[in-house]
């Protein structure tokens, strides 16, 4: 008994902290992020790092939420406890349309403002009710960077897919592949999330196939690992290797000349936009007129600087 | 002299020890589940009264989340309390959903079909595991863990070569009308909150197509489904003969072999229950969301074994309750929605949860010895 009441008070002290925090603020309007990552998805640093921001400037308050396993019928739940807490504005990625259209559409119609971020397209926030998509379209993003590679040489891919479960994820893979003008094949591999899983898988790949010419890795989480892995079987600035997103590790190596190219999504818009966007909204009544595409930017050895800099942070 | 006896002692017994009513009512395994609540339910009183979480659309949000957690854990329950483990519940999920998906959508049987031939197929590999365990005598915990792999193995792997996606869509399409999908999918007492709305009780949508309707329009039938589980479980195990045999097979499952218990049948089928009751949480899930995708259900296995816990049955069988697991199963998402009611920094959920964890087991075990009497 004593037990459970210390740890509840110890809970409680921990849980005060951030809520005193937030309520000490200036702010008048509220907004939720929703996202569909897991807890261990790093890359969406950058995205708290740019709500926090855009919600210090613009002196509003802004939560994020994620399911903590990334399943998307959880993250379904936080849009429906997201829209019973009233906010003035929900900012969310459109996973899985099918499991997250009701929620979204009954947030809409309850009167909250809704931006779709990063994940859907245009059409699919029109249909749910958005006021507008703020991301980049990943079938047209995977489509230019297969043709950018297959002017600087290739023929043969393997696309690593750290993340299989996601439909639109894999959407990159298709887009390279036409963009190189061929068949997908059994070229995109579903590598898991744990770095030594995906640098072996990779490498055994690229020993059963020696004609593979170029890799793309969809991210942080694949694309570690297989820096690691052609730094080990020497393929490391031979193989053509191109990226999606940045981080640390991947703009190391397209200073080292291991990656050609990385393609940079800018999350940071992604997530600073919506918040700026959906104030001005409910201050002014002022709405761009038009979706904003945040990427594709390819980031090459030339002016990796500013990248560098802010890397993980704001990039 | 024998006439004296009788008189002096009608009905005692000197090996039963006496106790108040008071605290015989007091001292159940349910103890440390019902002090949790309340403690549960105060504090979000105190921090999250005003942010929306007590109003309808609130309470239905964190009742839905209880009612998902509940479903599985009466499963997992008695599972437990029969001495085994069932590590492959999450994957099941996965893996019931999208056989809905695939038989009812890429070959197009009627759902009413699709979803009896998914329990059974689902409750077989829960004989199937139950099967392995008793015959092997290898731990539940690994065989369970195998199921883990092989089940998210072909969730992933069946939809990827029938069509090339991870996720399918188009169940609520193929469910409509059809009767069996209404008890899984369904809501019901539509015209009860419609008055509650009207009459200004709970709120109404401002806008769009459902202007006017009330923003909870009924009770999903997976909250349903948790109680009519929760009253098959609790009243199983206390008031029939198999809920003394699941308690023996899990306590000495030696000893109760050598009194006729049939030890083996009494797991297979707990095993084959526990199939079930993730089934009925992938039903529901896809009849409410009109997908299946390979990722759902990670994790969910040891969300359940959480629930039980804190619901004060002990990890080694033999001892717990079904009461137990829901009042488990409501505080793990009373929190879990709660905590983002009362706006705090999500990651430190698990932090909360841990907490929750070390305590209630703590207390759990004080109350355990009082009940038992161990030292």
């Amino acid at each position: 008994m004593k037990n459970l009441i210390t740890s509840l008070v110890i809970g409680a002290a921990v849980l005060t902290a951030p809520v005193a925090a937030t309520a000490a603020g200036h702010s008048e309007l509220k907004y939720v992020l929703v996202s569909h990552a897991p807890d261990s998805d790093s890359w969406w640093n950058t995205i708290k790092n740019g709500i926090a921001l855009a919600g210090e400037q613009m002196g509003v308050e802004v939560e994020y939420r994620n399911p903590p396993t990334g399943d998307i019928a959880d993250m379904a739940r936080i849009i429906e406890q997201a829209a019973a807490s009233a906010p003035d504005g929900i900012i969310t990625t459109l996973a899985d349309f099918d499991v997250l259209a009701g929620p979204i559409r009954a947030a809409v119609d309850q009167g909250i403002d809704v931006i779709i971020m990063n994940t859907g397209t245009p059409e699919q926030a029109r249909e749910v009710g958005a006021l507008m998509y703020v991301g980049q379209p990943e079938y047209d993003a995977g489509l230019a960077a297969g043709i950018r590679a297959k002017g600087e040489g290739v023929t043969n891919f393997l696309c690593v897919n750290h993340a299989i479960q996601q439909p639109t994820v894999g959407e990159r893979c298709r887009g390279y592949a036409d963009g190189l003008g061929v068949e997908l094949g059994n070229s995109m591999m579903d590598s898991g999330t744990d770095p030594a899983e995906i640098k072996n898988k990779v490498l055994a790949y690229l020993s059963a196939n020696p004609d593979v010419d170029g890799i793309l890795t969809l991210g942080p989480v694949s694309a570690d690992p297989t820096i690691a892995a052609l730094q080990e079987n020497g393929m490391a600035g031979d193989i053509h290797f191109g990226t999606f997103d940045l981080g640390e590790e991947i703009v190391n190596g397209i200073k080292d000349g291991t990656i050609a190219w990385g393609i940079d999504q800018q999350p940071f818009l992604q997530a600073y936009m919506p918040v700026v966007i959906l104030t001005n909204w409910d201050r002014y009544g002022v709405l761009p007129g038009n979706n904003i595409n945040s990427g594709p930017g390819f980031v090459t050895a030339n002016g990796l600087t500013k990248v560098e800099e802010f890397a993980g942070e704001y990039r | 002299m024998t006439d004296a006896s009788k008189t002096d002692a009608p009905d005692t017994d000197e090996r039963v020890k006496e106790m108040s009513s008071f605290r015989r009512s007091l001292i159940r395994p349910e103890l440390g589940g019902m002090v949790g609540t309340i403690a549960v339910f105060v504090f979000f009183l105190l921090f999250a009264f005003d942010s929306g979480m007590f109003n309808s659309q609130g309470v239905m949000n964190w009742s839905i989340v209880s009612a998902q957690f509940m479903i599985i854990a009466v499963g997992a329950c008695l599972l437990m309390i029969a001495g085994e483990f069932d590590l492959s519940v999450g994957s099941m999920i996965g893996f019931a959903g999208m056989m809905i998906a695939v038989f009812g959508v890429v070959l197009g049987w009627p759902m009413w079909i699709t979803i009896i031939i998914t329990f059974a197929i689902c409750i077989a590999i829960g004989a199937v595991n139950g099967y392995i365990v008793v015959k092997t005598g290898l731990p539940s915990f690994i065989v369970t863990l195998a199921f883990l792999f092989i089940l998210r193995g072909f969730t992933i792997y069946i939809p990827q070569t029938l069509e090339n996606k991870t996720i399918i869509g188009g169940i609520r399409d193929a469910a409509e009308g059809d009767w069996l999908g209404a008890i899984f999918g369904g809501k019901i007492g539509g015209g009860l909150f419609e008055m509650l709305g009207n009459a200004g009780v709970i709120a109404t949508f401002e806008r769009g197509s459902r202007m006017g309707e009330p923003v909870v329009d009924g009770i999903p039938m997976m909250i349903i489904w948790a109680i009519a589980l929760i009253v098959f479980g609790h009243v199983l195990l206390t008031k029939t003969r198999f809920g003394n045999w699941i308690f023996a097979a899990g306590g000495d499952s030696e000893a109760a072999r050598n009194s006729g218990v049939p030890v083996n049948r009494v797991k297979i089928l707990m095993f084959m229950f526990t199939a079930f009751c993730a089934t009925v949480f992938a039903t529901c899930q896809v009849m409410e969301f009109g997908s299946a995708g390979a990722d759902r259900g990670l994790l969910k296995e040891f969300e359940a074994i959480i629930a039980v816990v804190i619901g004060g049955a002990l990890l080694t069988g033999g001892y717990g309750s079904v009461l137990g697991a829901a009042l488990g199963a409501l505080i793990f998402g009373v929190v879990q929605q709660g905590l983002f009611f009362a706006g705090v920094e999500s990651s430190l959920f698990r932090v909360f949860l841990g907490l929750i964890l070390l305590g209630a087991v703590i207390l759990n075990t004080y109350i355990r010895r009082m009940i038992t009497g161990e030292r």
